[in-house]
């Protein structure tokens, strides 16, 4: 549910990483911070607990350019990957415009990917919305690790929709920047989609 | 609210902007904002130089989420004030029209009875121009969706310049 302030002439949308625990997310948004100017983003806001699992939420504003005179911002958030904090989760992904999800790319935690992308699909029906057609990219991550599994099987598993996918490395930022541009520009069409059908 | 994004135009805006200083200073408040349950912040008045707004519009609509979560919980529609206490500064928190939500900053400088009273008078009007505006956005009157719309010719292009 994105926000157009045709006052300030202003477009935000919100982003959600999804993902088993520890597949990385918090990671991707980090990588993001680092990398961003600093114009251009806000603080890194980080609910986590003292072994830095994210215990409600972590989120970054970010400030892209202008499109047409209006500013354009991405509000990302992550969710804690952990089974138990469900409720949590579902709370985060209320008014989503974008989901990413990262998978954990190493051959045990396959059941773990699995376990998160249908939670994501009761949780998403819950707001009324389909994960078949929501904007949705999806992130291989780990990809450096040597137990990895090959990646026609987990495009198998977790992509059969075949939507915009990328493998990555989050700590040294590889596909983080291509994750997050594939799903910002699917959100903007969307919109555009959704302001031409009224 | 499914599927409606959230849509701000001049008019409400100025119509927004304008209750908020009155209350600001009805209320002898520090900071006045209204963020919607997503986060987004709305409007913000007061001293918010040194403030990171935006920063605060998430964490608060995170704790109305997780308030509201609670009171679920407990068979409750929601919690629909929130008050904390600090040494120096007290936040108050209201939602108008379940959607908007209204944060007070003050000091000593004035009181919780204070800020509870404008609050009051302060939602009902906020919340008949947030009305006024999901009609417009309902209606399609407002602006958007003929030739002001900022998506009408989006292109590839556009949205690769947004990265640089
Ligand atoms: N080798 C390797 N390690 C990674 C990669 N991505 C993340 N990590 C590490 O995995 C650990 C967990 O990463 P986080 O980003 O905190 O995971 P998370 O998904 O946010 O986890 P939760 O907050 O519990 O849901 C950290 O130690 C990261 O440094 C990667 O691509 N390769
Ligand atoms: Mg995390």
């Amino acid at each position: 549910m994105s926000f157009i302030n045709y006052s300030s002439r202003e477009i935000n949308c919100k982003i959600v990483y999804y993902g088993p625990g520890l597949c990385g997310k918090t990671t991707n948004l980090q990588y993001i911070y680092k990398k961003t100017n600093p114009d251009s983003k806000g603080k890194l806001i980080s609910l986590a607990t003292e072994t830095e699992r994210t215990l409600f939420f972590d989120f970054l504003p970010l400030a892209l350019g202008e499109i047409r005179g209006f500013k354009t911002r991405f509000h990302l958030y992550t969710v804690p990957g952990q089974v138990f904090y469900d409720a949590s989760r579902k709370l985060i992904l209320k008014g989503v415009d974008g989901v990413v999800f990262v998978a954990d790319s190493q051959i045990e935690r396959m059941e773990a990917n699995i376990e998160s992308i249908e939670n994501l699909r009761i949780n998403l029906a819950e707001q009324g919305y389909n994960l078949d057609n929501v904007s949705f990219v999806v992130q291989y991550n780990k990809r450096d690790l040597p137990n990895v599994v090959p990646l026609d099987e987990m495009k198998k598993a977790l992509n059969p929709r075949g939507v915009p996918d990328f493998e990555a490395v989050a700590p040294d930022g590889t596909g983080v920047f291509d994750t997050l541009k594939a799903v910002a520009k699917l959100v903007i069409m969307e919109l555009k989609k959704r302001q031409e059908s009224g | 609210m499914l599927g409606s994004d959230l849509v701000m135009y001049e008019e409400e805006f100025k119509l927004i902007d304008a209750e908020l200083n009155r209350l600001l200073a009805q209320a002898n408040g520090k900071v006045v904002f209204l963020v919607d349950k997503n986060g987004q912040l709305i409007a913000a008045t007061g001293e918010t130089e040194n403030l990171d707004t935006t920063s605060l519009a998430s964490l608060t609509a995170g704790n109305i989420a997780a308030t509201g979560g609670m009171a679920k919980l407990l068979g409750e529609k929601e919690f629909s004030i929130l008050f904390h206490e600090g040494q120096r500064d007290n936040i108050h928190i209201s939602i108008i029209s379940q959607r908007i939500i209204l944060v007070v900053i003050f000091d000593q400088r004035s009181s919780l009875g204070l800020v509870r009273l404008r609050v009051k008078k302060s939602a009902e009007v906020l919340g008949a121009i947030f009305g006024q505006l999901l009609q417009k956005v309902e209606s399609g009157k407002g602006a958007g969706k003929s030739g002001d719309s900022p998506f009408a010719e989006i292109t590839d292009e556009d949205i690769d310049k947004l990265f640089g």
